[in-house]
């Protein structure tokens, strides 16, 4: 049966005809947006100390590196002018912890997306640069904090810590937070299902982690492998890490050369400085595709 | 001087009746070929309770997603709240709540921090948020699981706080997309209560989308809406007083004479298979009467107002709950697929 609407769009009730037009809002409130970047640093704060688990096994793998391969390798690697290979693993394990619980949180996007929340915020009348904003800060925050848990161990090392090395580790571990969320926060705007999420981790933060010096010193490897690790971003963020640290050492000059610290391109030994300055270019670049990753979606 | 003040509204982003909280004329969504919204027109007005009801499939979430500037109509127009969704998605954006047919809350955390996310996502000022959170709570009954975590919330419950999230900001019009399904029927109920305290209480007009045919009753005006295309637009009343008139069907011990004795009362009777029917206004009050004026023995009575359903068969010519969308043959209804 073909039956045509016999019944027309009734008309709806009208409200008073001169009802005056809708006020016309300025789109961007920059002082609304600084509350959204709070907001959505908050968030990131309250999760993280909402689930201890996540703060333990936080602990927990750096520790075992720590340890267990300090350990294992220090009798191969041998204590040279009384530096060994415990303490020259040592900061490289606190920025691996830092550089995971970055990950972890920026990563946390992909269970946005999966459980809804993702879109509550993309949603908003907010800017996506705010959304991000935030998420990096909180993030940054959550594994500078968890950077900073790990220096309790340094005396079980043999680190010696000096509140000047201790300023300069979080401010170093905030850098390099930010670079790694931002970085997470790009990764995970492509990921679309959670399943993909194990891979990630696995096919891209562990060789991340292994190539960047952070538990061997770079010297000394074969050249592919060098380009490799010299286009890891996480290479620039280890090395001044660990060269604050060593620097509130005594180090023998027969140490030094043991242990080396520095990142060498093209034959040039960087400073800290230029080393710095790559890390903020990789945040800012990682910064940028996050931002366009998000705004993608929908 | 109309023309003036039409392109005067353009210049500044704000198009059509400002008097209408939402205004359609031509839109259409196409996903390559299929148009999953075909060159609709409609308007709602403020303060309304307007319901799109149609099948899985015919285009409900997708009309709600252009209006809610998240898809971009391939052509066509549309303005929601006095704003042109093309052109001032911000501004609409600002000016609606929406809750999702997914849901869209954390829950690990508590009711009030998903609220506090909100105000701040939507710029309610700071000194009224507080009070403004404790409302929204009140409003679903929810003040009392403020402080609990959402993942303890059952599935009605956390419909119930989305519903509340999205009044937070107060927003002119709400938009809700299947906001009862997968619900059971006591939550249901909970949910109708609450819209119509919404709307009665803080006068924002309601559009949302169900395959509910029982539900559309609530709404003032639906509209049927099947394969992108709005088949049928009027209040619930006039839909279903266009299939038909109510009935009263009766079977007696001798047909023939109540026959006669009910046309001599005055009633509209026809015969049909089995019995007798008589064309009605109100069937609830005419069955005593009806069986009073037969003058001969009744064996059964069955009375029937028409329904949504009818009028959805009446325009399709198939069920609205085959949840495919593919036609149903009558047959079906024939057979007794009726539900309740
Ligand atoms: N992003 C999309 N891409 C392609 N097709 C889509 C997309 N979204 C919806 N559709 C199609 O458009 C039609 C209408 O879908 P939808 O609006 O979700 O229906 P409803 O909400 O009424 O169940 C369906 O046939 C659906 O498959
Ligand atoms: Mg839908």
């Amino acid at each position: 049966m073909t039956a045509l609407p016999t019944v027309g769009p009734g008309t709806p009730p009208r409200a008073d005809p001169a009802a005056a037009p809708p006020p016309v809002v300025p789109d961007t409130v920059i002082s609304d947006e600084i509350r959204v970047v709070g907001m959505v640093w908050e968030r990131e704060l309250i999760r993280y100390v909402r689930t201890r688990t996540r703060i333990v096994s936080g602990l927990i793998q750096p520790v075992l590196f720590l340890f267990v391969l300090g350990y294992g390798m220090s009798g191969l690697v041998g204590t040279t002018g009384g530096f060994n290979f415990r303490q020259f693993v040592y900061p490289g394990v606190v920025a691996m912890s830092v550089v995971m619980t970055a990950m972890f949180s920026a990563l946390s996007i992909v269970w946005d997306r999966e459980f809804g929340f993702l879109r509550e915020m993309l949603v908003a009348p907010v800017s996506r640069v705010s959304l991000v904003l935030g998420k990096t800060a909180g993030g940054a925050t959550v594994a500078a904090v968890q950077g900073t848990i790990m220096l309790v161990l340094a005396p079980l090392v043999g680190i010696r810590l000096t509140p000047l090395l201790v300023v300069q580790m979080i401010a170093l571990e905030l850098l390099m937070a930010v670079a790694m969320t931002t970085f997470g926060v790009f990764v995970a705007s492509r990921i679309q299902k959670m399943e993909s999420f194990q891979v990630v981790m696995q096919m891209l933060l562990m060789p991340m982690l292994f190539l960047s010096g952070a538990l061997f010193p770079l010297n000394g490897l074969p050249g592919w492998l060098t380009v490799i690790t010299r286009l890891n971003p996480l290479t620039y963020a280890v090395a001044p890490f660990r060269q604050a640290v060593f620097a509130a050492q005594d180090l023998s000059p027969a140490a030094q050369a043991r242990f080396p610290t520095n990142v060498t391109l093209f034959g040039f030994t960087l400073s800290i400085g230029m080393e710095l300055a790559i890390v903020v270019v990789f945040a800012v670049v990682f910064f940028v595709l996050a931002f366009r990753g998000l705004s993608r979606t929908e | 001087m109309k023309t003036d003040l039409a392109s005067e509204h353009e210049r500044s982003g704000v198009a059509g009746d400002a008097s209408l909280a939402v205004d359609v004329h031509g839109l259409t969504k196409r996903y390559g070929e299929l148009a999953a919204v075909d060159g609709i027109d409609f308007s709602v007005g403020q303060g309304e309770i307007f319901a799109f009801l149609g099948p899985n499939g015919a285009g409900k979430s997708t009309t709600i997603k252009m209006l809610c500037t998240l898809a971009h109509p391939t052509s066509g127009r549309a303005t929601v709240a006095g704003f042109d969704v093309s052109t001032r998605a911000k501004s609409v954006r600002r000016h609606i709540g929406l809750v999702f047919q997914e849901q869209t809350l954390d829950d690990q955390l508590t009711a009030g921090e998903n609220l506090q996310f909100h105000a701040v996502l939507y710029g309610v000022p700071h000194r009224e948020v507080e009070a403004r959170i404790s409302r929204v709570l009140e409003l679903v009954a929810l003040s009392d699981r403020r402080k609990d975590l959402v993942s303890t919330y059952s599935g009605g419950m956390a419909r119930r706080l989305e519903i509340a999230r999205g009044m937070l900001h107060t927003p002119k019009i709400l938009f809700l997309d299947e906001p009862t399904v997968g619900l059971d029927p006591q939550t249901r109920a909970l949910i109708w209560d609450d819209i119509q305290r919404l709307r009665r209480e803080e006068g924002v007009t309601i559009f949302l989308t169900t395959h509910y045919m029982d539900e559309a009753e609530y709404a003032e005006r639906i509209a049927i809406i099947d394969h992108g295309a709005i088949i049928a637009l009027d209040s619930p009343d006039v839909l279903k007083a266009s299939v038909g008139t109510d009935t009263v069907a009766i079977e007696t011990s001798d047909d023939e004479a109540a026959l006669a004795s009910l046309q001599r009362a005055g009633y509209t009777v026809e015969r049909t298979g089995s019995g007798l029917t008589a064309f009605v206004a109100d069937e609830e009050t005419a069955v005593g009467p009806i069986v009073a004026a037969t003058g001969v023995p009744v064996r059964t009575v069955r009375a029937h107002r028409p329904t949504l359903d009818d009028v959805f068969l009446h325009f399709t010519g198939r069920e609205i709950r085959d949840q495919r969308g593919e036609a149903v043959p009558m047959m079906a209804r024939a057979r007794g697929a009726r539900r309740s």
